[in-house]
């Protein structure tokens, strides 16, 4: 469904991304781990057309996205630190994200809404709001317009147990529906019961990128972290 | 775009600098008015103060509320939505309420008091000075990653176009003063939108006898249709080459 072919970014001197190249196919869970810097994030916000790649190309549905927008209606995207206008309310995100991204056919998904009890603190501004409460904004307007494709960008990272519970509860469901879902996150426990493929990122590299079972039995470990930090070990 | 129009506008109206700035602006006039008995004596005294401050405010504010939405850009980025789309309603809305503002605080006192042919060109030129200004203050906060820069940047266009430019002109009129540097001078002036401006409402005022020989030629060249229709286009393209170099900026620019 994603595919990015042979992609290269340099901020400056520094190069983040080099040659990556990587196929996402529907109905997968995607974790996407690797060290901090090694450009996680800058792959994802190519992908969203954020950040312009140096060379290379990316494909969404077979559509080169370098020319395209509309295929953004397509993806929900929970940013790593979501950054909002300060001056407005929650409740006027939701409505203004709501104008601008809604159609006929949409149908709205505001259970991570209801369930992070968001309807109570619509009228607070976004300058007054904890890291936490930010997160779930984020997170309820990634799930809102119901996409094919889901983002999270450490979507666990600031929350409390209860509602990143209630988080990952949503993801899972999502992920029966047959989503993509790419995840990035430095918890690999909680990523166990969630992924069934794993990217691994290196210096702006692609380290692999494996089936959950196949990374299993290649390491012979039960859990992702004690696969992960085998092969980490080997190395 | 219509939407994201919406709430640039509604965020700026809102905005307690643009108020200010309006009631500045009427203030000013009012005042100028009232004290001058001739009231084209008093669009003289106006014509500097439109000339320093609309400049200034344009670029300052709209500068500032550029880097101020960064989240809001960013934001809107990642939703489907064409970069083109964002940052044009961006443009248009600070183009709007300056607009809004300038024709509220200058405009309206311009047509109590003085609505002659020179009150007119005023208004008008007013307006343009503000959709340059805005148009320039885009594009250096495009370029500029960081504020403090980009500020001071801001800063030194506005020195430049106000002080700095007339100095170079007056130096190389003085240096050159052997040479017949009338017709080079209509090219220079080309080059600075407020000077452009300030001799378009100086030429509809009669003072321009008391600018001699350079005046005479800019009388022959500014004064016909011709040359207004020009001088007109040129400072469209002064709004028009900013605006399309950092919409092109835009849409290249990692978020």
């Amino acid at each position: 469904m994603i595919k990015a072919n042979n992609i290269n970014k340099s901020f400056g001197k520094l190069h983040v991304l080099k040659n990556v190249s990587v196929n996402c196919a529907k109905g997968e869970c995607i974790a996407l781990i690797g060290p901090n810097g090694c450009g996680k994030t800058t792959l994802i916000k190519s992908i969203l057309g954020m950040v312009v790649c140096d060379t290379g190309f990316i494909t969404f549905n077979g559509k080169n996205i370098a020319h395209d927008w509309e295929y953004r209606s397509q993806i929900g995207y929970m940013p790593q630190m979501g950054k909002y206008p300060s001056n407005m309310s929650i409740g006027q995100i939701f409505s203004m994200m709501k104008d601008i991204r809604k159609n006929n056919n949409t149908i709205l998904d505001e259970e991570l809404i209801e369930s992070f009890s968001l309807k109570d603190m619509l009228g607070k501004r976004m300058n007054t709001l904890s890291g936490g409460t930010i997160q779930k904004v984020s997170a309820s307007l990634a799930f809102l317009f119901n996409p094919e494709v889901l983002i999270l960008d450490e979507p666990t990272a600031g929350l409390d147990p209860i509602a990143s519970e209630i988080l990952k509860e949503k993801i899972l469901k999502e992920k029966q529906k047959g989503k993509l879902i790419l995840i990035t996150s430095h918890i690999l426990s909680e990523l166990d019961d969630l992924v069934s493929e794993v990217i691994f990122m290196q210096d702006g590299q692609l380290f692999f990128h494996k089936k959950i079972e196949q990374l299993k039995s290649d390491t012979g470990e039960q859990k992702l972290s004690k696969a992960i930090a085998s092969i980490m070990h080997n190395k | 775009m219509k939407k994201i129009i919406k709430y640039v506008i509604i965020d700026l109206l809102r905005n307690r600098v643009m108020m200010a700035y309006t009631l500045m602006l009427f203030i000013i006039s009012l005042s100028i008015f009232n004290l001058e008995d001739n009231s084209a004596k008093g669009l003289l005294s106006l014509l500097n103060i439109i000339l320093i401050i609309v400049p200034l405010v344009s670029l300052l504010f709209s500068t500032i509320y550029v880097y101020n939405s960064s989240e809001f850009l960013e934001l809107l980025v990642s939703q489907p939505l064409q970069r083109k789309t964002i940052w044009l309603s961006i443009f248009i809305g600070l183009v709007t309420v300056m607009c809004l503002a300038f024709a509220i605080g200058i405009g309206l006192p311009i047509l109590l008091f003085e609505m002659s042919d020179v009150g007119l060109m005023m208004l008008f030129t007013g307006l343009l000075l503000s959709i340059i200004f805005v148009a320039l203050a885009m594009l250096v906060s495009v370029i500029a990653r960081d504020k403090a820069k980009g500020i001071g940047a801001v800063i030194l266009l506005w020195l430049y176009f106000s002080i700095i430019f007339d100095g170079l002109v007056l130096f190389i009129l003085f240096q050159f003063a052997d040479y017949p540097l009338e017709k080079a001078m209509v090219g220079i002036a080309v080059l600075n939108p407020i000077d452009l401006s300030r001799i378009l409402i100086l030429l509809k005022l009669e003072i321009s006898a008391l600018m001699g020989y350079t005046g005479a030629i800019f009388k022959n060249f500014f004064g016909t249709t011709f040359g207004m229709v020009i001088t007109f286009l040129t400072l469209i393209t002064w709004a028009v080459i900013p605006t399309w170099l950092s919409l092109k900026k835009f849409k290249s620019k990692d978020l």
